[in-house]
């Protein structure tokens, strides 16, 4: 525990893996080039041009109200749910334009995990299998199997393995945020997107959460949102900070957390507003 | 003189405690006065006999049946409309003065006496449509005598479903329809059926609406389109007339009996079907 308590420090984040890769525009799975996101004549995201890489967590921090959150939803087209909201500007997926897919082909392979664990009112089992069974798998036994391969991604096939029919509103806050990963992961997504995933979580929680985030990279471009900076340092590969709306400044953690370019990164990453 | 504030306490707690018997009280006293005089009456003849004499003498058989068709008529006709109103209403139009034209229809449709209904029905489908007094037309008018209490139950059920919810099922690729049939609807569940019930319970219990569109003919119904006279009418008609009082009263009894087991029904449909959710 003490070797994790030790990363809280910003400043001394943990130090990246070589086998990094390099950011570049052909390795990126997910990328917008000059968006703007409005609700209504509120522009939330001015022309943010950012590529998430593939195998990486990217974090996009800056104080509430920044824009982080609109510019996550923009990517699997969540902000759609808002009257008034719409977009100008590209998002690729693949290099391809998300507005050719289908909405709900989009959101099958861009997944989220939202900021309170919001289990369904439902048997953890049937909370698993809701994704699965509304894109039309409804035989048994290969729920069975996709319910058992979720949970054991989210570590957590040991510990409800005998509890699979129980209402999923009796287990944990960790537990159920675990859960709805492996419910988001059920549908077979390529990115993850995250939004401010640990902030109804105690501590401890938070950084096995953060623990299972590194070993989903292995398969999955992850991008979370986050206000809490430590948080961006502990588990994050690159990181950007946004303010008002602007993508201020985007790198990899380490130099944005020892080097950054911009005072205003600095002011925040130092804790001196937000 | 200002009281200490304790014993304000207790005067208002007396008060409100007193308030409550009150009530208890008068609902056992009605109970009790309709058991001690129709008990007697509920013989096994009496709930599988044909009535003889108009109803002085012999069995309700008769007006049970049609209690039971007209009630299941009007909770099948009006639950789907009912319902596919809130779902509309809550999930397909945006906050607007058209929505609340059709929210404050609701609610003056709702407080709308029932013999108006009656009189509409009995206009509308009895002479108009030419469905005669029928089972039919009074299940129809009864239908639209609750649509609006069903409406306006479910459209409440419906906005308690947390948005959250929702925003899962979109998030995973959730259509619209998938979205409300597999989420909204069961999470609403519990207060839709709260509304069917009180619908049912309005059904069973109403006289104006069904002798002006049932009729009130003893036969056995045979058809929809057969005239009837339920339990509350049977009721009303002894007591009126003055035909047997005692056997008013232990139609009566049924009658309360009747929507007693209703609702413990119903109770026990919620429980087995949120049972999976706790």
């Amino acid at each position: 525990m003490d070797s994790k308590l030790s990363t809280l420090d910003p400043l001394n984040p943990r130090p990246l893996e070589p086998s990094l890769p390099k950011l570049e525009t052909r390795n990126s799975k997910l990328e917008t080039q000059n968006l703007n996101v409005f609700y209504g004549n509120f522009q939330a995201v001015k022309s943010v041009s950012i590529a998430f890489p593939c195998k990486a967590i990217t974090a996009i921090i800056g104080p509430s109200g920044c824009g982080k959150s609109t510019l996550l939803r923009s990517l699997n087209r969540m902000n759609e749910l808002v009257d008034g909201a719409r977009i100008k500007g590209t998002i690729l997926l693949d290099g391809s334009d998300i507005y050719r897919l289908s909405v709900l082909e989009l959101r099958k392979r861009v997944g989220m995990v939202f900021q309170r664990p919001n289990a369904f009112p439902l048997p953890v089992f049937d909370n698993i299998a809701y994704g699965p069974r509304i894109h039309g798998t409804n035989n048994g036994s290969e729920l069975q199997a996709i319910v058992e391969r979720c949970l054991r991604s989210v570590h957590m096939w040991d510990e409800v393995k005998d509890k699979l029919n129980d209402s999923a509103l009796r287990l944990t806050d960790e537990q159920r945020q675990r859960l709805c990963i492996a419910r988001m992961l059920a549908v077979e997504p390529e990115v993850l997107l995250m939004d401010e995933p640990c902030s109804a979580l105690d501590p401890i929680a938070t950084l096995r959460i953060e623990d299972l985030m590194r070993s989903l990279k292995e398969k999955y471009c992850i991008v979370i949102v986050t206000h809490n900076m430590q948080q961006a340092a502990r588990v994050s590969d690159y990181t950007g900070f946004m303010l008002l709306g602007v993508l201020k400044e985007f790198g990899t953690t380490k130099q944005i957390f020892t080097t950054p370019r911009e005072t205003d990164t600095e002011n925040y990453i130092s804790g001196r507003f937000g | 003189m200002i009281l200490r504030p304790l014993a304000w306490q207790r005067i208002v707690w007396f008060a409100l405690a007193a308030m409550t018997l009150f009530t208890l009280v008068v609902l056992f006293f009605i109970i009790g006065f309709i058991t001690s005089k129709g008990a007697h009456v509920i013989t096994l003849k009496f709930l599988f006999g044909m009535p003889e004499r108009m109803g002085k003498e012999g069995g309700i058989l008769p007006t049970i049946i049609a209690t039971i068709y007209i009630s299941l008529l009007a909770i099948a006709i009006a639950t789907p409309i009912g319902v596919g109103s809130a779902v509309y209403l809550c999930e397909y139009t945006r906050e607007s003065p058209i929505t609340r034209v059709i929210r404050f229809g609701a609610d003056a449709l709702a407080g709308v006496p029932s013999i108006i209904f009656g009189l509409f029905g009995f206009i509308l489908f009895v002479i108009r449509l030419r469905m005669g007094w029928s089972l039919l037309a009074g299940g129809l008018t009864l239908a639209f005598m609750i649509l609006p209490t069903i409406i306006r139950t479910s459209e409440e059920a419906i906005r308690a479903v947390p948005y959250n919810l929702r925003e899962v099922s979109y998030s995973l690729g959730g259509a619209k329809s998938q979205t409300i049939v597999r989420v909204v609807l069961p999470n609403a569940l519990p207060g839709i059926l709260t509304g069917v019930i009180l619908g049912m319970g309005r059904s069973v219990a109403e006289t104006a609406v069904v002798i002006f569109t049932a009729g009130s003919s003893l036969l056995m119904p045979k058809s929809l389109f057969d005239p009837a006279r339920t339990m509350a009418v049977h009721f009303y008609i002894l007591a009126r007339e003055g035909l047997s009082m005692e056997r008013a009263y232990g139609t009566a009894l049924l009658l309360i009996i009747a929507i007693l087991l209703i609702n413990v029904v119903a109770y026990l449909l919620m429980y087995r079907l949120t049972r999976k959710m706790r």
